[in-house]
């Protein structure tokens, strides 16, 4: 079985499975970060959004092989302390229900925040557009980015 | 709001395992009263009773347990909420502890909005019972009367003195007090709650937006093996052969093999079971898994089949189920007479996070880390699969990834349990692939045809109403399927004079039951949609007409010889209303845009909406506003309740613009977020206007009342932009364009 060096939030880790596996399997089974969701495995949901080299992807769609040098990041590397300006403002505005789409949904909204740090209602509802929520808690996650935007999102 | 707060608390989780002595309080076993239990307590002062309810240690730290399943409903932040309230802690000091399956601490499920009523003064009491002994500890450390102190934040103090001392540095003297008889432990008064009625946020969101393991599908255990299994797409389909010896060979499998399981649709069903050393390995070697299944149970079942079947005994009339008054007569009477049909489809409850249940059979016994809704009843279900009787099955309830009532069904527990037999003593976590639980929902809601006839008379009043539902049987034409059965008694039963229901059953083999708000969410829809059909021919406003048909402040008994809750006017009134004062009901509005309201009575909460929606001239349809008012009596939690309300709001537009399920043979033909899409962001309402009355009764839930009532007021709302009628769910399949 071939073997792979990720640079995982900052650390480099080694694991051995086939080719084929996706990101979000090695990091949940291999690497034991459970912070990122499997939710439709076909990328229509987003529960499984990661950041590689910065940029939201789905990691149910990214095979290990592909990764390659890219550095990944997940929920649980997205500040060291937990305490993003989105992490603070999620529970500042009691957004989750279930909470199982929630890491998805941060991880997308901060990569977007990096690009675009004072965003429109209309495009934050674009950028989270590929953002499924089955607990329809649509209206607290724009009103924590929006906040989050305000603090000043790193 | 608590991020600090909630930080702590992880602090508190590590070393309250540490922590020994100090005072613990015992909760009613089923079937005894809170006293009774309490005498538990003298043993429970010395050795920690099996079933700690409250716990304050000498270092005061304070534990309280949440006893229900957590599925994103929000009682493991609001239950431990009304016991601090009369215990009179600081709340956001205190560690919660999520309980298991346990048979000291009352009926443990997430079902039926219940878990407010069920519990809350049960729960008062057992705060206040400890707050009493706390107070009386702090009476005869200081040799005062227990009249001169007070309660606060986890303190007891003494006025007069400037003393005071923490619940810890007095739980091990509480701990030797005799418990006090429940009649005379003081609750406290509606003025004086301090943490319930507050904003508190989720106890579970700091280790949720961390990614810390929290959900069914994070559990992992040593030595742990992985497992996926293969069903019939036809439901109910047996396992004639398999490939399970190349299966076996593949890279990553550990072993395959086939389940005979059983007829309990609900249960163990056949099929094939594949177990490796990961997720991956198991869901790749599903897809080059060849089964030859009897698919023979399906033929002839499918949506269009049952369509024509349902147009054709619409016609036809059928059993008489409720008739008051004559029909016939007020028929001919009549004004103004109008028919329409309504028919909406199955759903699947599409939780995100997909069925799957770890299990561990060890030493005799099974452990099971659940997120069922019905905890108890998955117990009875896998002692009865793997034949181990139900002392030797123990469940963890570990935070579900969404429920809506599909986790009220057990059989990814069957499953798990089943497999766990042939894993040599290896724990194994078994997950569902979307595909795996977007076809095989043994809960859908089921789908509906609805023939109604109504008339108003000269004086524009509703005078008359027939019903003839067209409904599902599980393979049965005698008896309605699970959540598929008329609810005789539902609205606008009991309002009106003249009204008849006759019903008729098609038999299917597809599976139903329960999911949020069961029956109501698709009776509601109907039946307000068609009240306002009503209206619009008695040229009267749906808002006036619907206040008319309550009539005067008063009770409302069932219906002669039935069962149900009393409805009270006043409060459905004061619902209704609320929701035009806020929704600028008058306030007109441009071409294309309009407002609809619709109003319900579900598991024990008073609901009205007005939805206000914006069709361009092309069709396409958004939602700039809803407002909804609920009147569930006193809210515990107002940020959890609020989630709940906007929440249901979302999942109900999307569930009546978008979704269906359809079958052909018997077998689902949706699979994933593709064919069965959920509401995305950019559709959602830009403001959704959530208000309570608190009426003066005991609390009742949130998770059901809200959801039934969305979806008439946004088509009510259509009609009122476009003057287009939606009689089919979802509405994408109606053409909205006007000119």
């Amino acid at each position: 079985m071939p073997s792979y060096t990720l640079k995982i939030n900052g650390q480099a880790r080694t694991i051995n499975v086939p080719a084929d596996t996706p990101l979000l399997w090695a990091l949940r089974d291999h690497l034991d970060l459970v912070g990122t969701k499997y939710g439709c495995g076909m990328g229509l949901c987003g529960a499984c959004t990661v950041h590689l080299n910065g940029a939201a992807v789905r990691s149910c769609q990214t095979s290990v092989s592909a990764v390659g040098n890219t550095p990944v990041t997940t929920i649980e590397g997205l500040d060291p302390a937990g305490q993003h300006p989105l992490q603070k403002a999620w529970c500042d505005h009691d957004v989750p229900q279930c909470g199982y789409c929630q890491a998805g949904q941060i991880m997308t909204a901060a990569a977007f925040l990096k690009q675009n740090p004072a965003p429109t209602d209309a495009q934050i509802d674009d950028a989270m557009a590929g953002n499924l929520c089955r607990c329809g808690t649509y209206i607290r996650i724009r009103a924590a980015i929006k906040d989050a935007a305000k603090g000043g999102a790193a | 709001m608590k991020t600090n707060a909630a930080v702590s608390r992880r602090e508190f989780l590590r070393v309250s395992t540490l922590a020994g002595g100090g005072f613990v309080i015992g909760y009613a076993v089923p079937g005894t009263a809170f006293a009774q239990a309490a005498n538990l307590l003298d043993d429970t002062a010395k050795q920690f009773t099996p079933n700690p309810f409250i716990k304050i240690t000498p270092e005061n730290i304070i534990t309280i347990l949440a006893k229900n399943p957590e599925t994103g409903q929000g009682v493991k932040t609001s239950l431990p909420m009304i016991v601090a309230e009369e215990l009179d802690a600081d709340f956001s000091t205190i560690v919660i502890e999520q309980a298991g399956l346990r048979g000291d601490v009352g009926a443990q499920f997430a079902g039926g909005s219940r878990s407010t009523p069920d519990n809350y003064m049960r729960l008062r009491q057992a705060g206040a019972t400890a707050r009493t002994m706390l107070v009386e500890a702090a009476a005869q450390t200081w040799g005062v009367p227990a009249s001169e102190l007070t309660t606060d934040k986890g303190k007891v103090l003494h006025a007069p003195t400037g003393r005071s001392l923490t619940y810890g540095q007095l739980a091990t003297k509480a701990a030797t007090l005799p418990i006090p008889d429940e009649k005379t432990v003081r609750l406290k008064k509606e003025g004086e709650f301090r943490v319930m009625g507050s904003r508190v946020g989720g106890v579970d969101n700091p280790a949720i937006v961390t990614g810390q393991r929290l959900f069914g599908i994070d559990q992992k255990l040593p030595g742990m093996v992985y497992a996926a299994y293969e069903k019939c797409p036809v439901y109910g389909g047996k396992v004639i052969s398999a490939n399970t010896e190349r299966i076996k060979k593949l890279p990553g499998i550990l072993d395959c093999f086939v389940l005979e399981g059983t007829d309990n649709i609900n249960g163990l069903k056949p099929g094939v079971a594949i177990i490796g050393t990961s997720t991956w390995a198991t869901f790749s070697a599903k897809r080059q898994l060849q089964v030859e299944w009897d698919e023979s149970g399906g033929v002839g079942h499918g949506t269009e089949a049952y369509a024509a079947k349902a147009a054709e005994l619409g016609k036809a009339g059928g059993t008489n189920v409720r008739n008051d008054g004559d029909v016939a007569a007020a028929f001919s009477a009549a004004a103004k007479v109008v028919e329409s049909s309504y028919v909406y489809p199955y759903l699947n409850h599409a939780t995100l996070e997909p069925q799957g249940c770890t299990a561990w059979m060890k030493d005799g016994e099974i452990r099971c880390w659940t997120t069922s809704q019905t905890p108890g009843g998955g117990q009875d279900l896998v002692s009865k699969t793997v034949n181990l009787p139900k002392e030797k099955v123990k469940l963890e309830f570990v935070r579900g990834g969404g429920g809506f009532g599909r986790r009220l069904a057990n059989d990814y527990m069957a499953e798990v349990a089943a497999i766990a037999m042939r894993t040599n003593g290896a724990p194994v976590k078994l997950t569902w692939t979307r595909e795996d639980d977007m076809r095989h929902d043994c809960y859908h809601r089921p789908g509906g045809y609805h023939f109604l006839k109504g008339a108003v008379d000269a004086a524009g009043k509703i005078s008359a109403w027939q019903n003839h539902f067209v409904t599902f049987g599980f393979k049965s034409t005698e008896r309605p399927a699970s959540g598929a059965d008329l609810g005789l008694d539902e609205l606008p039963a009991r309002f009106l004079t003249n009204f008849r229901l006759d019903q008729t059953i098609i038999s299917t083999m597809v599976p139903s039951g329960p999911m949020r708000a069961p029956r109501s969410n698709a009776l509601a829809w109907v039946f307000q949609s068609f009240i306002d059909e009503l209206a619009h021919a008695a040229k009267r406003d749906p808002v006036e007409l619907r206040l008319e048909l309550l009539g005067e402040d008063r009770q409302v008994p069932p219906g002669a010889g039935r069962q149900g809750t009393p409805y009270d006017t006043a409060r459905m009134k004061g619902v209704v209303k609320l929701a035009a004062e806020k929704s600028g009901w008058s306030s007109p509005l441009p071409k294309g845009e309009g407002r609809g309201i619709a109003f319900h009575f579900s598991h024990s909460g008073y609901v009205a909406m007005v939805a206000h929606v914006a069709v361009s001239k092309d069709g396409n349809l958004s939602v700039p506003e809803v407002t909804a008012v609920c009147d569930v009596g006193p809210i515990i939690n107002l940020s959890g309740a609020e989630n709940q309300v906007e929440g249901s709001v979302v999942d109900g537009l999307g569930a009546v613009w978008l979704q269906e399920m359809t079958f052909e043979e018997g077998r689902a033909m949706q699979s994933n977020f593709h064919d069965f899409p959920l509401l995305r962001i950019n559709a959602a309402p830009p403001k959704i206007g959530v208000h309570f009355i608190q009426s003066p009764v005991p609390p009742t839930g949130l998770g059901e009342p809200p959801y039934p009532v969305v979806m008439p007021a946004i088509c009510n709302a259509i009609f009122a932009a476009t003057g287009k009628r939606i009689r089919q769910w979802p509405i994408t399949k109606s053409d909205l364009s006007w000119s």
